[in-house]
């Protein structure tokens, strides 16, 4: 994930206000809110302070590389492949990864499908197993646009479909989560699992971008 | 489930999406509203989150689909593939047989 | 089969404003940040909170209270004020905490934090 700083100053429809950057040195009203909520919480009992270092900590852990073990594992194991496809939240566990309640779906790219996410009413994403989701995933821009010129979005990220791929846009609006298995690159068929796990990508999984053997 | 509500659709059927504008907590999407599709998946039963949003059970569980759209079918103004789609997951009682009037 | 008439713009007041899929937008900026701290704490509060046995939230409360937020609010708020903000709605509406000990908690956190003056 980027350190970039570069704050969400997307260029706003006519009727839009453009988006505040969070400002960590000062305490902003929502801020305050935040603290007091949780100091309440923990006052009336229902949490303790450790709950919620767990929590953060726990969603710290979280990051694409668990999404990349199952995609290099399935680009190997054509058995597990298939229950991936059945079944994503139980493929998770598989690799021991501690999904919770996450009902995972996969969508498989292949060479006539493209498949890409989105959530369009608000910014479902399955975080229990990627962790939290980028910026723009979030934005009015991408949530927008994306069902509607997904090619075009895909560009802006640099991501050319061939005209005669299909492309697919999941709009996760009720309990289901998707998650894009990308196709496996050319040329990597020597690579271990752990070396092929490092070349899938958090936005090869959420289908805005494909992978390239570098 | 005796006291569930029973699936009224198969994978393959097409389906339309109600026509229907309430306030409330809606997960079908606007852009889908009116719009006929094709049942991709039976996704099981869910409390209904119409209901969950004002900390009420929503139950009986509502039967989940998958319904994918042609593209060209949502946007008149669509610019990519005539065999472009887009998937989104539709509460049954959001949904109506493609004959339907 | 589609029409497309005067029903299908952004300006449809039955189009609520959160539901915002085939919109006209701009380019899509690759930004991230890394999340605060205190960010982290309101995902924090919004998973233990509704994984509780019994949940003291629902992610569909917080949804609704967000969606109630009006246009110029939801557009310049981030996702994690309009989290914290909606965390805070949903309890107050549950009972969990009064709006007096909120105001109250406010206050106190905000003269513990802010510099003197």
């Amino acid at each position: 994930m980027s350190d970039d700083h570069d704050h969400a100053q997307d260029h706003p429809h006519i009727h839009r206000s453009p988006p505040r950057p969070d400002q960590d040195d000062t305490l902003t009203y929502y801020r305050a809110m935040e603290a007091a909520v949780r100091e309440l919480l923990i006052e009336k009992k229902i949490l303790t302070a450790a709950d919620v270092r767990r929590q953060v900590e726990s969603m710290d852990g979280r990051n694409p590389s668990g999404g990349a073990r199952m995609v290099a594992r399935a680009w190997r194991d054509p058995e597990y492949r298939r229950r991936m496809l059945s079944d994503g939240s139980q493929a998770a566990r598989e690799v021991g990864l501690d999904v919770g309640p996450l009902k995972l779906v996969v969508v498989e790219n292949t060479p006539s499908v493209h498949n890409v996410i989105v959530c369009t009413l608000c910014s479902c994403y399955p975080r229990m197993l990627l962790g939290l989701p980028p910026d723009w995933y979030k934005s009015r821009n991408y949530r927008s646009r994306v069902v509607r010129e997904p090619r075009a979005v895909l560009g802006e990220f640099g991501t050319e479909i061939p005209s005669d791929v299909q492309i697919r846009v999941h709009d996760s609006t009720a309990d289901m989560r998707y998650l894009v298995l990308p196709r496996r690159p050319e040329g990597t068929d020597a690579l271990s699992e752990a070396d092929l796990a490092k070349l899938v990508t958090r936005d090869s999984m959420i289908g805005v971008a494909v992978i390239d053997q570098n | 489930m005796a006291d569930g509500i029973a699936f009224l659709f198969n994978v393959g059927d097409r389906v339309r999406v109600r026509s229907a504008f309430p306030i409330g907590h809606v997960r079908t999407p606007y852009y889908v509203r009116g719009k006929y599709g094709m049942v991709e998946r039976v996704c099981g039963a869910f409390p209904n989150p119409e209901e969950l949003a004002y900390a009420r059970r929503g139950l009986p569980a509502q039967p989940l689909y998958r319904v994918r759209f042609l593209q060209c079918e949502v946007w008149p103004d669509y610019a990519g593939q005539p065999f472009d789609v887009l998937e989104v997951d539709i509460y049954q009682h959001w949904l109506e047989a493609e004959d339907v009037q | 089969m589609a029409r497309y008439n005067v029903f299908m713009t952004a300006q449809d007041p039955r189009r609520s404003h959160h539901d915002m899929g085939g919109l006209s937008a701009g380019p899509v900026e690759p930004t991230e940040h890394d999340y605060a701290l205190w960010e982290k704490r309101v995902d924090a509060l919004m998973v233990l909170l509704s994984n509780r046995q019994p949940p003291l939230l629902s992610v569909d409360e917080l949804r609704r209270n967000i969606e109630s937020l009006g246009p110029e609010s939801y557009d310049s708020m981030t996702y994690y004020e309009r989290w914290v903000f909606a965390i805070t709605q949903t309890l107050v509406q549950r009972g969990v905490i009064t709006v007096d000990e909120l105001g109250r908690k406010i206050e106190a956190v905000r003269a513990r934090e802010e510099p003197h003056g």
